[in-house]
């Protein structure tokens, strides 16, 4: 289960720059590992300002990371009665409970996620992977075996970046970075050079190489082709929560499977080339189907294996 | 019309609660079917979650809800998709179970249904157990002048090894006609019996005769942990859940109930049954009517040269009866309180109980008879004799 863990609400961002850095820079130290520093920066933000809702989110965050569960479990609550309509918060309490094995917990919380942003994307894969552990726990009492496996790892993911909810999004004018059209799988992508212009000089050639397998990805993934979508993963492809590769791909074609039709596009992409045969893409991946909307960051890794970019990891914030 | 209106809202909602009351789990399983079939997943799960508050012992329901659980995360591949490896006959059990509840509740008998094998109850019965094996269904039928009127249904367990007991220790439920035997409450049961238990006296003669052996086939309950076994998971016994073994139990005279247990419940019409019973009660009548004219031989015509008592084969019997008969100057045989079943998978062959009271000039006797009739070339013969 996924953790959401930046709350981006822009508008605050743009209004407190001061402050703004001092989360990014709590936000840097948490990435870095450095959980007691990031802790003391966000500290130092809300001895400021001791409601704002980032600075909390990003607390609930480090608290949980730091496994200080009972007070990231109060945080992350104060945070969804003071903004019911946030839905990270709910996601990240889920988490949490799913954590502790309190699995109906959590699916009241991401329920209620959903209900404040129905197309919270994080919520419902998780809601997805709570709803799988009721299910074991149900089919453990139907066959009435032990419950030795409950409480094995969790897949749910911890949301790291408070994006806001409905009304934040509503509000929000974007990161500073000019706002791009998305880049539609037919166009020819957008360089990395022109994207990411602080990034060091790279050949432009690879990194196109690089942009234009993870376009081909998206589009094989948007013309529902399971079996072009899987190609694009290499072969030592790290699997979310190690999970065996059969497995994995059966899940991820009955889910190309299942909507009627899926558009992914990928946007403001930036290419990070690691050696030759190496790179990282971020991007802003947007999804939508006849059933499901959603927009949120993403890393590929990739590696260059018989003259093809594959991807080896991926990582969605 | 305020204050009415409140009255009926509440009247309704107390009718309801009490219709929700008087759900069988097994019913309310149904309703869970029938929200999924009309693909309102919700309501289904709510369902199952208030049948699980109810009775959190109901396996089958847990099995159900989760492939509920798990039809949100993932398209289902079969009915209770359990991921983990487990022992597959468990699934297979509740598998077994949600087919033959779903079967047992859609195939229910028509009112003009008469079961084939009750062609008579008498007087003292108030009830009869009829159990389809295949259905895995016990079917209770009250006693309405003589004949069977559907009462209520029920999901049982029967032997790991299905039917037609012969051996001792072979793990199948007898398939014959038998009869309650005692009544064994809870308390002197451990806890595996459940609510209590019901013996039923297999072997019976016709067993016997037939070589048959074992023993301790009984009706009893479940144990606490759970509200139903797989269909096929007793020693042989006729498992029902404690709550139907005691809706079932008041109906239960000992020495009296018929229990008879079939591959499957033949279904016929009263007016079939009413024939047959007539065409067998006229053979009894003709044969109680030979037996007081002394005349042995007619009297003898109506034994299959197969026959055989407890203790003689046929040429012993008729030499014994030809001997007493010869003796006497005058006999009377009322024959009374006649019930008639026929015996499964042994084709026109009835089961007679009755109460026979023989007087002659040298005797006095009254008791309870058993014969067993079968059809020979068109006639009812006897082919078993005894006291029940």
């Amino acid at each position: 289960m996924r953790l959401l863990t930046t709350l981006l609400a822009v508008v605050l961002c743009t209004t407190l720059p001061a402050r703004a850095d001092d989360l990014d820079e709590a936000s840097k130290l948490l990435k870095a590992g450095q959980r007691d520093q990031a802790l003391e920066r966000v500290n130092r933000v809300l001895a400021q300002k001791k409601d704002d809702p980032k600075a909390r989110f990003l607390k609930g965050v480090i608290l949980t990371e730091q496994g200080n569960t009972k007070e990231a479990i109060d945080t992350f609550t104060k945070l969804t009665q003071d903004y019911p309509n946030l839905p990270e918060p709910y996601n990240n309490l889920a988490v949490i409970y799913a954590g502790q094995g309190q699995y109906e917990k959590a699916r009241a919380a991401l329920e209620q996620s959903i209900r404040t942003h129905p197309s919270y994307a994080t919520a419902y894969e998780n809601l997805g992977d709570v709803y799988a552990k009721l299910a074991s726990q149900a089919y453990d009492k139907a066959l009435q075996l032990d419950k030795s496996n409950t409480g094995a790892q969790n897949k749910l993911s911890l949301v790291r970046d408070l994006v806001g909810g409905p009304t934040a999004v509503a509000a929000v004018k974007p990161e500073p970075v000019k706002p791009e059209p998305p880049v539609a799988a037919e166009k020819p992508p957008v360089t990395a050079a022109v994207e990411n212009p602080a990034a060091q000089p790279q050949n432009t050639n690879t990194s196109a190489d690089v942009l234009k397998a993870v376009n081909a990805w998206a589009q094989a993934w948007s013309k529902k082709d399971a079996d072009a979508y899987l190609a694009f993963y290499a072969k030592d492809f790290k699997t979310p929560g190690s999970e065996a590769r059969e497995q994995w791909e059966k899940t991820r074609r009955e889910r190309i499977a299942a909507p009627k039709s899926i558009s992914v596009a990928v946007e403001q992409p930036k290419v990070t080339m690691q050696g030759t045969d190496q790179a990282s893409v971020s991007f802003r991946q947007s999804y939508r189907s006849d059933k499901l909307k959603s927009s949120s960051r993403k890393t590929l890794v990739m590696t260059r294996a018989e003259g093809r970019w594959l991807i080896r990891e991926e990582n969605s914030k | 019309m305020k204050i009415l209106a409140r009255l009926s809202t509440l009247l309704t909602a107390l009718l309801l609660s009490a219709a929700a009351l008087a759900a069988t789990p097994e019913d309310r399983l149904a309703e869970v079917y029938a929200s999924v079939e009309a693909n309102r997943l919700d309501e289904a799960l709510g369902r199952i979650d208030a049948l699980l508050h109810d009775y959190p012992n109901f396996r089958l329901a847990h099995l159900v809800r989760g492939d509920l659980l798990l039809a949100r995360a993932r398209p289902l591949e079969t009915f209770g998709n359990v991921v983990k490896t487990v022992p597959q006959e468990k699934i297979e059990g509740l598998r077994a179970e949600a087919l033959a509840r779903l079967r047992g509740k859609r195939e229910r008998p028509a009112d003009d249904d008469a079961p084939r094998t009750v062609l008579q109850l008498n007087a003292s019965q108030k009830h009869v157990l009829l159990i389809d094996s295949r259905r895995s269904r016990l079917y209770v039928f009250a006693n309405e002048d003589g004949r069977a009127r559907y009462v209520a249904d029920y999901y049982v367990t029967l032997g790991k090894n299905g039917i037609d007991k012969t051996r001792e220790g072979d793990q199948k439920t007898p398939v014959g006609v038998y009869h309650v035997t005692a009544n064994l409450p809870r308390s002197k049961l451990t806890d595996f019996y459940g609510a209590g238990a019901f013996p039923i006296n297999y072997p019976n003669e016709w067993d016997r005769r037939r070589g048959r052996n074992g023993h301790g086939i009984w009706l009893h309950g479940v144990p606490s942990d759970v509200y139903s076994r797989a269909p096929r998971a007793s020693d042989g016994c006729i498992v029902l859940a404690n709550a139907d073994l005691q809706s079932v139990a008041p109906m239960l005279q000992v020495g009296l109930t018929p229990v008879i247990i079939a591959d499957e419940i033949e279904w016929s019409d009263a007016r079939s049954v009413e024939a047959e019973r007539r065409s067998l009660a006229a053979a009894i009548e003709q044969w109680r009517a030979d037996w007081q004219s002394r005349d042995t031989e007619r009297y003898l015509a109506h034994y299959s040269k197969r026959f055989s008592s407890d203790k003689q084969d046929y040429a012993a019997w008729a030499a014994h009866k030809r001997g007493v008969n010869a003796g006497k100057r005058w006999i009377e045989v009322g024959v009374a309180d006649v019930a008639m079943f026929r015996y499964p998978r042994e084709g026109d062959f009835v089961m007679v109980t009755f109460e026979q009271a023989y007087r002659s000039d040298s005797l006095k006797n009254t008791m309870q008879k058993r014969q067993y009739w079968i059809r020979e070339d068109g006639a009812w013969k006897i082919v078993y004799e005894g006291a029940a």
